[in-house]
């Protein structure tokens, strides 16, 4: 009885492990890609230990495209994820406090307003919030990339309200009789007790920012200003044969922020999509 | 004027201080961005799908409901609609039944099951980026890897990006490969079904499958609502992956809606157009969630009826 309870444990285990190994392959089998040749790529072998192991492909990737370099992508992709991010915090913080602790009049009608545009599929404003920006001489350039991130983002907003329901409404009575007013009570007691729900924001949009595609190829047309998304496409573009190991490995240096914050923050992501999802 | 200057500080810092001030100065980002990023863009959207709108045009020109009648004999048009609905009636159902499977598969009481839960999110983390859209084609080409094990297996291969009936599935399998997020959502759920009940079925002499169906899935019915709904509009609105692995070909047969708005307002300039085709979009979308919603109360248990 108890051999077959360790049994069934060990093939549960091999199991899970081996699908899961089946999962990540295509990404390992990218990895991997980045230190073959070309040819060992399109013969499309299944292997993972590359024949030819070209480092190489690392520098050509590096050079980029007409003297812009992988550098310069990565420091556009950098800046503006990390200003949306910042600005996404801030604002949607500020709106989750108005929304979850203040009586004003017209707040159900904001807050219905917030929960309907969650649910407003973006391709329907896209071209008029384009021809807005448009108008104001803002294309090309960062601007529409980074301004709506300081608005609030309704997702975040909603997870931030969320969050704020547990925080004990004492503490505000507490803070209010030692004379502190709305403002300090956002700043000294919410903003710091927020702060699990701020890292599972962080995180989130920092992804959803990091691999943005639609908005920088909208929005920027210098290849200077390129972010990293848009300029790994241009490998797949060129007129010429495409060099497969060349962006298999900018691929791979890509997806390095993304797998650190990953490994680090792992637990406050899964909580995040936990709870969130669970309340929604 | 000592006592002058402070009553007007005083009444100022009333001011500022009243709730209803207050609370719209914490909400101004979310006021401003609402009505600058979605109200004045909705309303623009709406009157621009009644004219024949483009970039550089100085005035739209009022064409009343041209372009609805027009998208009704356009093909493209016709083909994406019918292509799309394929899209997300396939895959949304599959995503959600794989990531419950998995989710029920990681149940167990295990230290590795956290370290398993995020080895099968990974591809969620990074299956919306370009890098994994771009591995995708390279998998799925004529001697891609997905070919090479079919050749190996003894079968045929497959021309998946040259076949206007199979094109869509690498798009429809990388969608399900993304089921991460509805996982751990699941996981969440299960964790909330009390034991006891699990515990009273057993007395009951109930076997496995009885309690999945039973127990289980009731109990996750207000969660899977929730996963249906999100997935749905975000299966509806995927780009990134037609964009770029096949362009919408061959023969459009993998023009999802999205890339077909797209195309129509930043390829060919038809703002007006495309307008139009965004908003039988959201029509579309919205009858199917409420469908969704209405059907719910014959399968969605909650609670308080129970």
């Amino acid at each position: 009885m108890r051999e077959k309870k360790i049994v069934k444990k060990v093939f549960y285990h091999l199991f899970v492990l081996l699908f899961g190994f089946v999962m990540i392959y295509p990404v390992l089998w990218m990895i991997s890609g980045s230190f073959k040749d070309n040819g060992e790529i399109l013969r499309g072998t299944l292997s993972l230990i590359p024949q030819s192991s070209k480092i190489s492909n690392y520098n050509t990737g590096w050079k980029g495209f007409g003297g812009t370099t992988f550098a310069t992508f990565f420091k556009n992709s950098l800046f503006v994820t990390t200003i949306a991010t910042f600005g996404t915090v801030i604002s949607s913080s500020l709106v989750a406090y108005s929304f979850s602790r203040i009586k004003f009049k017209g707040r159900k009608l904001w807050f219905t307003f917030m929960l309907a545009t969650m649910m407003l599929p973006g391709q329907v404003i896209m071209i008029p919030q384009y021809l807005i920006y448009y108008r104001f001489g803002l294309v090309p350039g960062y601007v529409p990339l980074i301004l709506p991130y300081f608005c609030g983002q309704a997702f975040f907003i909603y997870q931030m309200m969320q969050f704020m329901q547990g925080i004990p409404r004492e503490l505000d009575e507490a803070a209010k009789i030692d004379g502190c007013s709305k403002y300090g009570i956002y700043s000294k007691i919410i903003l710091p007790l927020l702060k699990p729900a701020i890292v599972t924001t962080i995180i989130i949009q920092f992804y959803w920012k990091w691999d943005d595609y639609m908005g920088p190829l909208l929005y920027l047309s210098r290849p200077q200003s390129y972010t990293a998304s848009i300029a790994i496409k241009l490998f797949a573009d060129s007129t010429s044969v495409t060099d497969y190991g060349a962006m298999f490995a900018m691929s791979t240096l890509s997806l390095i922020p993304v797998f650190l914050i990953f490994l680090f923050f792992n637990k406050y992501l899964v909580e995040g999509i936990g709870t969130s999802g669970l309340k929604g | 004027m000592g006592d002058k200057t402070k009553t007007k500080a005083d009444s100022l810092s009333m001011l500022i201080n009243n709730d209803n001030v207050v609370g719209h100065i914490f909400a101004a980002p979310f006021i401003f961005g609402f009505i600058c990023f979605s109200f004045i863009p909705i309303c623009m959207s709406l009157y621009y799908a009644f004219t024949d709108y483009s970039l550089g045009n100085k005035v739209a020109v009022f064409v009343g409901l041209k372009n609805f009648l027009m998208l009704f004999k356009d093909e493209v048009f016709l083909k994406s609609i019918s292509k799309t609905l394929q899209y997300v009636l396939i895959a949304v159902p599959l995503k959600l039944t794989f990531a419950l499977l998995v989710a029920f598969l990681l149940t167990r009481k295990s230290r590795m099951v956290t370290f398993y839960r995020s080895l099968y999110y990974v591809p969620s983390l990074v299956g919306g980026s370009v890098a994994v859209a771009l591995v995708w084609k390279q998998l799925f080409a004529r001697k891609g890897l997905f070919n090479s094990v079919l050749m190996d297996l003894g079968l045929k291969k497959i021309n998946w990006f040259g076949s206007e009936a199979l094109a869509i599935y690498p798009l429809i399998l990388m969608a399900v490969w993304q089921f991460g997020s509805s996982m751990i959502i699941f996981a969440a759920g299960l964790k909330e079904i009390p034991t006891t009940y699990y515990e009273a079925s057993e007395i009951d002499g109930a076997n496995g499958f009885q309690r999945f169906f039973k127990i289980t899935l009731p109990c996750l019915s207000p969660i899977i609502l929730y996963n249906l709904v999100m997935q749905t509009i975000s299966a509806f609105m995927t780009f990134t992956q037609a964009f770029i692995i096949t362009g919408g070909g061959p023969n459009n047969s993998t023009m999802l809606y999205a890339l077909n708005v797209y195309n129509q307002a930043f390829k060919y300039n038809n703002m007006g157009y495309a307008c139009a085709m965004s908003w039988v979009m959201l029509i579309v979308m919205s009858l199917i969630t409420l469908v969704i919603f209405r059907t719910s109360k014959f399968w969605v248990f909650s609670e308080s009826e129970g």
